[in-house]
């Protein structure tokens, strides 16, 4: 949307350009006309449940999967017609870590190197280096087979960056990782970042998609059904609400008397904590509100604006019972997408 | 922000020159996978072993009287028909090797698409190698002395081992095609019996009826029997020579392409 006023872009700034993306798998349509624009620099998170056509749709950018209609680009390069080119700018580290189990780490490492042209020391000391900066190096000359999870994705996400791509897929890179080896993937997703790469992750969990991307699709039976910013789409879902919580416990009941009166709705309240919960339609409203306390004399503990979680702009826009409420978004999108093409 | 991504230089094919360092590269990771692996490689060495003492004192006398006018007869038909059976290996594998994520790897890098099929089936000539020299040395044990000296027989084990690779091809398509590793044995095994049985490998073809002793003339297996046969008992190289060299590169000419592209279509 920076690109209003018919400025076109030239290809340099779009990593990844995908225009009705289509893939059918028998009588599946697995991914049912994707449109995805990714800014070169920037993490790009696509988002959806099981099934929904993530890893279709990134096999497809990838190389690894013919499109059955549609086309994308990748720096400017057709993925079908000039697919060896398009090798040369992506790295991909897939759902299931695309490493050989039969051989050590070392191995594997020098193994991609030599394929990616390195000479036998470049190759030695690449492996070298990559396996020090991912924490491997102990692990070295085990086989994988021994390899817990993390440690496997971590090896694979070291493969794709033997080459320093411009552009890096990463296909649910912490499904099935510990909190702390997930916590140690985002650092390294966005140190990749900083470094000028682009990435384009899919993910299934929404806390994820919120911490690293800077736009998100979100996708739903092989349809991007909303698309742009995590605020954006936060947003659409609804208001934000506000929480106080009141020192003396004792004052609860009066102040959700105020907050109901000054903000005309309705509050809830949490009893243990002392804390009162309302819609916040209008901001303004909460200077009267505030006024109004002080006025009553009561003593405020906390105050804060909760906007709403990525976990509720997922259940509106793809859950059940809001069909209606997911094809108004669609359109949206579509639109959104036109001023951006 | 990196638009300063410049992607003019680079080039949309893989040389020829390119094509061939990528395979070797995965060769080696064929031959580490066999190092990793050795229990792999009991077909090669059993099964030498095996069939060579089997069909020798099984047949020896029945077919040339005895066991040791037998051994000049038998030795290269037992050759190539034990290097070419474990040539169905090669597909098998490269089956069970294709449904591993790696393979993702493999397609999604800038190498010459042949590259991950014509490694693993250079890598197993070393299988044939094994099979080669174990049959030749039972033979020897046994108390064959071919008359066609040290380099005849070097040379034929090149040829035998040269056309099992051609032939790998042919499996390596059902490995590439099938769905499951069994249904490539299956196949294979199909399409190999008949192949090597119907052949002079184990007995003359004069006993046959015509039109079986037809099919036995023009069986490739046949012809690289005979060639093997006249370079290790007589040290000499004919036409059957010829003709198998010409059936192997036929057979690599029409297999290779359509096994890559079979490659590249699935998944």
């Amino acid at each position: 949307m920076e690109y209003k006023n018919g400025k076109k872009p030239n290809n340099g700034d779009w990593a990844v350009e995908a225009n009705g993306l289509v893939k059918v798998f028998g009588d599946n349509k697995a991914v049912d006309g994707v449109n995805l624009n990714v800014k070169a620099g920037s993490i790009y998170g696509v988002l959806g449940p099981n099934g929904a056509g993530k890893t279709t749709t990134i096999r497809m950018l990838a190389t690894l999967l013919r499109p059955d209609a549609g086309s994308a680009r990748i720096f400017g390069h057709d993925v079908q017609k000039e697919s060896q080119i398009v090798r040369q700018l992506i790295g991909v580290t897939g759902q299931y870590a695309s490493v050989d189990e039969s051989l050590s780490a070392t191995e594997n490492l020098i193994i991609f190197s030599r394929l990616l042209g390195l000479g036998r020391a470049e190759a030695r000391k690449k492996a070298a280096d990559l396996l020090e900066e991912f924490g491997l190096t102990e692990a070295a000359k085990r086989p994988l087979k021994n390899f817990s999870g993390g440690m496997r994705r971590r090896l694979d996400l070291a493969a794709s960056l033997i080459a320093q791509p411009p552009l890096i897929f990463l296909d649910e890179p912490t499904t099935g990782l510990d909190p702390r080896t997930r916590a140690q993937m985002w650092d390294t997703i966005r140190r990749l970042v900083s470094t000028g790469s682009t990435v384009l992750l899919t993910t299934q969990y929404l806390d994820e998609a919120d911490q690293l991307a800077d736009r998100i699709a979100v996708i739903d039976r092989g349809h991007v059904v909303a698309e742009g910013t995590v605020d954006e789409l936060k947003q659409s879902v609804g208001t934000s609400s506000l929480q106080l919580r009141v020192l003396d416990p004792s004052d609860i009941e009066m102040a959700r008397q105020t907050v109901e009166h000054v903000l005309g709705v309705q509050a809830t309240l949490s009893s243990e904590a002392a804390k009162i919960t309302a819609p916040m339609a209008n901001a303004d409203l909460v200077t009267d509100l505030l006024i109004a306390l002080r006025e009553k004399g009561i003593t405020l503990s906390e105050v804060s604006v909760q906007k709403p979680t990525l976990d509720e702009v997922f259940l509106t826009i793809t859950g059940h019972g809001v069909e209606e409420k997911a094809k108004e978004t669609g359109t949206e999108t579509k639109r959104a997408e036109a001023v951006n093409v | 922000m990196s638009s300063s991504v410049k992607t003019g230089h680079l080039k949309n094919h893989t040389s020829f020159i390119q094509s061939l360092r990528h395979s070797l590269t995965m060769a080696y990771r064929g031959i580490l996978k066999i190092r990793r692996t050795p229990e792999q490689l009991f077909d090669v060495t059993l099964q030498p072993i095996i069939f060579t003492l089997m069909f020798t004192y099984i047949f020896g006398g029945a077919i040339s009287g005895d066991v040791q006018s037998y051994l000049p007869v038998i030795i290269p038909g037992i050759l190539v028909q034990t290097v070419i059976t474990t040539s169905i290996v090669t597909g098998v594998q490269l089956r069970e090797d294709m449904d591993k994520g790696v393979f993702d790897r493999f397609k999604s890098l800038p190498i010459a698409r042949i590259a991950p099929l014509a490694g693993a089936l250079l890598a197993d000539t070393i299988r044939y190698t094994i099979a080669t020299v174990l049959t030749f040395s039972m033979g020897f044990i046994m108390g064959y002395r071919p008359d066609g000296g040290i380099g005849s027989v070097v040379l034929a084990a090149l040829l035998v081992i040269f056309v099992s690779w051609a032939m790998s091809w042919i499996f390596a398509f059902f490995g590439v095609i099938s769905r499951t590793a069994s249904s490539v044995q299956g196949v294979s095994m199909l399409v190999l019996f008949p192949l090597t049985f119907m052949s002079n490998a184990f007995v003359p073809a004069d006993t046959m009826p015509n039109w079986l002793q037809w099919f036995v003339n023009i069986n490739p297996v046949s012809h690289v029997v005979s060639a093997v046969r006249e370079l290790t008992n007589s040290g000499t190289v004919g036409s059957d020579m010829v003709w198998s060299l010409v059936g192997a590169i036929a057979i690599v000419a029409v297999f290779a392409p359509i096994t890559v592209r079979a490659y590249m279509r699935r998944t």
